[in-house]
Parts: structure tokens; sequence; C-alpha cells
């Protein structure tokens, strides 16, 4: 029988879990002196009170769709992928090789080959860590790890040496070229009449983000492959019973894991910079990680997910500009997520389960 | 290469090495009882700001020692209640831990010092400084063993001495005392030790809060004795590196002292030369920093002995009803 009805589960613990980090948030708000409503107060205004805030919001949520799409896909087999950012950090020099060495004559083309050579990077990127977990054993947590150091290095070594162009003063690669540049929402809205913010860096990518999630979807719930992968993520011994073989399945999953991760770069690399800068990610594989668990695993939690971390960067930035309160409070609202919907989920679960128990036997 | 070089590299190692060695031997205690840490480095981050900010307000470096490990110790009893009381995912926790105090530092330190999330640098008194040992001076002049025992044996602040003694000290604990013996056993084979009538929980949380107390002396020797006051992020990735050195370890206590001074080594080098001639090819400082995380690759991957787990390693401890 199940303890908890199943809206409880999918709805009732994330906002449990949400207020929790939020109560907790305004405690160290508090703590540091500000007033927590005008705090939230500002966060909406500056994220969600203008088209600007909301280009620099549904910015972010694009690129923590692709990270959080990533660890969720992972999840449904028990892989936990904690290298979405080097699998991302990859991704942006799939999209700036793609940009710099091949001659496009549209943003269509380029953006449709763009997306091919950041998911094909991120991929590859995660296909060593995968087989190694397939094949050896070897924990798939910390082999992903260390692959987000060692790319970090290697991003570091080509943006210092052979990608940055003659003669550039900060590291990064040349510019994309013109051709390259995909409209933002602005240019996408303006022919339909509505008027978005110049300056926001919301483009197509967001398209593309909603276009992976209602994929993943199908992926997930629709197809033999997904079934396989869930399969396997409930149990292994079964899933091998029923013929499934997990090293492929370890191997799919990490692909197209590593895949949506490095995805991410067509929006931020090929979107909004406009060319490979270092440290081009800015956590955002790790965010991947909350939006996940916050999302339930399911892409449409994840969408929402994704907004509401967007929401909170974007907010975030615009307290940083307003308060005494610096950026960082983000990373502990990010922290707080991750802990109450992940590391703490049967401390809200267990007494709901019981409530919802006794209710039953009540009602019976 | 003359001796003097050579040796001031090796001291750079050491001193390098050390918060490596320190972290490293936390998680093998944590490990080693089934309970996965990846939140070294945020637990010596919280360390190393707290040590700083206590040895900046009260001028005790001794004080700021103890505010750092409590508050080591506070995150390391948040990852035993998430793993071991509620039974949650240890990985997850510990990454939460990560963020948590990567966020916390940098709000706590904007709060009370104003100075863009650092502490103020700290002075003498709110240092560990070198200890010189006895002799050092008289046999400064002796060739050859004078200068090794000089620039490589003395010098250091206690910390490092205290990091060392720790190796010998984690082994006979481990090896050699009954609460070693349980301590192995439960992160090999829960159901067993339960079975004997020995709380798991008990043991569990024992060993997660020994890793917070050397995860704490790591932090407050980045803030108080490598460097003077708490900047931003400044653990770098190291309770990665103490993680990627356990594995390369293979959890035993003395190798952890091996691979922490190879990977103290690598940093040491990375330090010194930005680009590494080798004569025959020129290695870029990048090589460097990648060289800890590509070894422990390789020793995961299994082509150099393969690097077994703890066997409960992660499973959360659920009593038969």
């Amino acid at each position: 029988m199940e303890r908890m009805p199943k809206w409880a589960d999918v709805v009732l613990i994330p906002l449990i879990s949400l207020f929790l980090a939020a109560m907790i948030s305004g405690l160290v708000i508090l703590a540091i002196g500000e007033d927590p409503i005008n705090a939230l107060n500002l966060m909406v205004k500056g994220a969600l009170g203008s088209t600007y805030g909301w280009g620099y919001t549904l910015y972010y949520a694009t690129n923590f769709m692709f990270t959080g799409l990533a660890v969720a896909v992972a999840f449904h087999a028990r892989l936990f992928n904690i290298g979405g950012e080097g699998q991302a950090m990859l991704g942006g020099l799939g999209v700036a090789l793609v940009c710099l060495y091949l001659p496009w004559p549209h943003w269509s083309l380029a953006l449709i080959a763009s997306t091919l050579g950041a998911a094909l990077f991120g991929a590859a990127w995660a296909f060593l860590p995968a087989v190694l977990q397939a094949k050896r054993g070897s924990h798939i947590v910390i082999t992903t790890i260390m692959f987000n150091f060692i790319a970090a290095a290697l991003l570091n070594w080509l943006l210092v040496g052979p990608l940055k162009p003659r003669g550039g003063m900060d590291p990064s690669t040349a510019r994309f070229p013109e051709a390259t540049n995909l409209p933002s929402l602005h240019d996408l809205l303006a022919p339909l009449g509505i008027g978005f913010s110049k300056a926001a860096p919301a483009n197509i990518s967001f398209l593309v983000g909603i276009l992976a999630c209602v994929l993943v979807w199908v992926l997930i719930w629709r197809t033999r492959l997904g079934y396989e992968i869930r399969a396997f993520g409930h149990s292994e011994p079964a899933a091998r019973y029923a013929g499934i073989s997990p090293t492929k399945i370890t191997v799919i999953t990490m692909l197209i894991s590593g895949g949506l991760a490095g995805m991410m770069a067509i929006n931020n690399v090929m979107g909004e910079a406009e060319r490979l800068v270092l440290n081009a990610t800015e956590g955002a594989g790790f965010i991947g990680i909350a939006v996940a668990l916050m999302g339930r695993s399911h892409p449409f939690g994840v969408f929402l997910a994704a907004i509401l971390f967007g929401f909170l960067y974007q907010g975030g930035a615009e307290l940083a500009l307003w308060t005494s309160i610096p950026r960082e409070l983000i990373i502990v609202i990010q922290a707080l997520v991750i802990l109450f919907t992940g590391a703490l989920d049967n401390m809200v679960r267990m007494p709901l389960e019981r409530i919802f128990m006794a209710l039953r036997r009540r009602g019976a | 290469m003359d001796l003097i070089t050579v040796l001031q590299i090796l001291d750079s190692t050491v001193r390098l090495a050390t918060p490596l060695l320190l972290a490293c031997l936390a998680g093998l205690f944590s490990e080693r009882a089934g309970i996965f840490d990846i939140g070294l480095e945020g637990k010596m981050l919280a360390a190393a700001f707290f040590s700083a900010a206590i040895a900046a307000v009260t001028g005790s470096v001794w004080l700021g020692l103890g505010a750092g490990i409590v508050a080591s110790l506070a995150l390391s009893g948040l990852h035993g209640l998430a793993s071991i009381t509620f039974r949650g995912n240890q990985l997850i926790s510990g990454v939460a831990i990560n963020f948590l105090a990567a966020g916390l530092t940098v709000l706590i330190a904007q709060s009370w010092f104003q100075q863009g999330g650092r502490t103020p640098a700290l002075l003498a008194s709110g240092r560990f400084g070198g200890i010189t040992l006895p002799g050092a001076e008289a046999l400064r002049e002796v060739p050859v063993i004078g200068p090794i025992y000089y620039e490589l044996i003395s010098g250091h602040s206690i910390l490092v001495y205290m990091a060392f003694a720790c190796v010998p000290l984690t082994w006979w604990v481990l090896y050699r005392t009954r609460f070693g013996l349980r301590l192995r056993a439960v992160g090999e084979n829960p159901e067993a030790v339960d079975t004997a009538g020995i709380s798991v929980v008990r043991l569990r949380y024992a060993a997660v809060l020994i890793c917070g107390l050397l995860c704490g002396l790591a932090g407050a020797y980045l803030a108080t004795a490598l460097q003077a006051g708490f900047v931003q992020d400044m653990t770098a990735g190291r309770g990665y590196i103490a993680l990627a050195a356990l594995i390369f370890a293979k959890w035993r206590p003395w190798h952890a002292l091996y691979a922490t001074l190879l990977f103290g080594f690598l940093q040491a080098i990375a330090l010194r030369y930005q680009n590494l001639d080798l004569g025959f090819v020129t290695l870029p400082v990048q090589v460097m920093d990648a060289l800890p995380y590509i070894l422990t690759v390789v020793i995961l991957a299994g082509f150099i002995g393969k690097a077994v787990p703890p066997r409960a390693g992660g499973e959360p401890y659920v009593k038969e009803r």
C-alpha cells in the first residue's frame, strides 16, 4: 500500500522543502542585519518586474534546464552525475570549434551544428566515467568529480594557449562570426508585436531547452530505452534478469546525460558570450543537481525548478546590487534546497507519512 | 639543480601536503566506517574562515583553532544527521555541505568585516608560527645534514608536526584498538557489528566527528599557518584532492601519507615552475594541476592495482525489524 498519495510526494514534499530552505535563508538575511521581506520584494521586482529581469531569469533558467535534465536522466538509472560542470565546459569547447572553424551561412544551421557539437563533446566527457563505472566498478561520483577538474585544467590551457587569438588580452577564444549569433527573445518577439528587453541575454536556446524537456519526457516514459533506464534504476538484478545489459544502460544513460549538460553551451557560449571564456559555466553544472532534486527528476519539474533557480540567480544579482547582501546568498539557498530535497528528504517525508497514515486510519 | 633548490621544493611540498594529509585522514575515518564524505572541502573551508575570523577578533590563534574545529564539527554533525539518522544520500549531503560552506563563509565574512568576503590579515599572534627544532641553528653549518634538518625538518608550524603524528596514530587506532576494529567492521559489514550488540549509529557518528575534527585542523592550518587570513574559496579544491589521495592510498593511513606527499609535491612544482621544461617536452602548469585527478582516475580504472572501497560505504544502515 502506498503510504502517501502521489500528489503529496510530487508536490507537497518539494514545497515543504522549499519553504524550509526559504525560512532558513530568511534567518540568514536577518542575521546579517537586512530585512528578508524587503529582500524578497527586491528579488521579485528585479527578476520578474521587467522584461529585462525576465530576460535574465529565463537566460539562467535555460542553463539550469539543460544541466537539471542531465542530472535527472542519470538519476533515473540511479547514477549520480556530478560532472555536469565539466561536461558543460567541454560542450562550450564543442560550440566554439563549430562556430570558429566552420563557415556558416545562417544562424539556424549553426545552431543545429553547435547543438550537436556541444552534445557530442559533453557526452564524450561523460563516456570514460561511464565505462569505468560499468566495466571496472569505479564510483561514478568520484570519477565525474575528477573529470570536472581535468576539464577545468584543459580549458584553462586551451584558452591561454592554442585557442587564444593572436594579440588577445584575456583568456578566451576569438569572437564568433556574426552569422552564428543567435536571435535573442527580443528579436523573436518583435515580429509578434511584443516588446522585450534588447539588453537581456535570453535567446532562442530557451526554446531548445523546452524542446529538450519534452524530448527527455518522451525518452523516459514513452520509449523502450527509457523503460530500460528506469528498470535498471529500480533494481539492477531485476533489470539484468529481464535481459537488460547493465553496461549498455550505464554507458548510454551517461552519454545522454553528458550530452544534455554539454548542450547548455548553446545558451551561455553561443547565445550570450558569443565566444568561449574562462569559467563560462559559472557553476551551472552543480545547480543542475539542485534543480533535478527539486524537480523530482521529472522534465516538467525540472522546467519549473530551473525557472525558480533562474529567478533566484537574477534576484540574487539584484540584491547584491541594491543591498549589502552578497551574491553568495544564492549559493546558500542552493545548498539548503539540495540539503532538504536531497539529503534530508526523510526528515520531511517521515512525519508527513505518519500524518497521512493517521488520516487514512481515521477515514477507514 | 642544487641542494638548496631541492630542499626548498621539498619544504614547500611538506607545507602544501599538510592540509591534504589532515583532510585525507579525516576522510579515511569517515569512509572506513561506511560514510562517504565528499564534504571535506566544505568542512575545511568553514574551519578556515572561523579560525581566521576568531583569531583576527581575539588575537589568539588557539581560540581561532578551537572555533575552526567547532565549525567543522557542526557541519560533520549535519552530515551525520542526514546520512546516519535520516538515512539520506551521503553524496548529496556532501554536495550540500560544500555549497553551504562556500556561501555562508563569504556571507558572514562580508557581514562581519566588510572586506569583500575576506578576514583582516592576521598578525603574528593570530598565526601559527614556525617552530625551530632544538639544535637546528647549531647544525645549520654541517654539510648536507645541516641544511636538510634546518630547511626541511625544522621550522614548520605545530600543525604540520601534528598532521604527521596523526599518521601513526591513525594506524594505531584503526589496527590496534578495539574501537578501530569495530570502526572498520562497521564499514564492511554493519549487520555483523549490530548482531554483536554494538551500536552502528554510535560508531558511525564517532567516525564522522573524528572526520570533522581533522578537517577543522586542516582548515585552520590553511588560514592561520599556510596563509595569514581567510579569502573566498581558499580551499581551492583541496578537499577533492584529499579525496583523490584517499582513493590513491586505497583507504590506508601510511599510504595516505605517501599519496598526499606526492600530490603536495605536484602542487609545489606547479607553484615554482609555471612551465616545467623536462628537456624533451615542456609541461604547462595545467598538467601539474590536473595530474592528481588523472592519476586517481587511472587508479580507479584499476590499471595499477584495484582500489576497492569499504564494502558498506555509501549505504545507510537499516536495522532489521
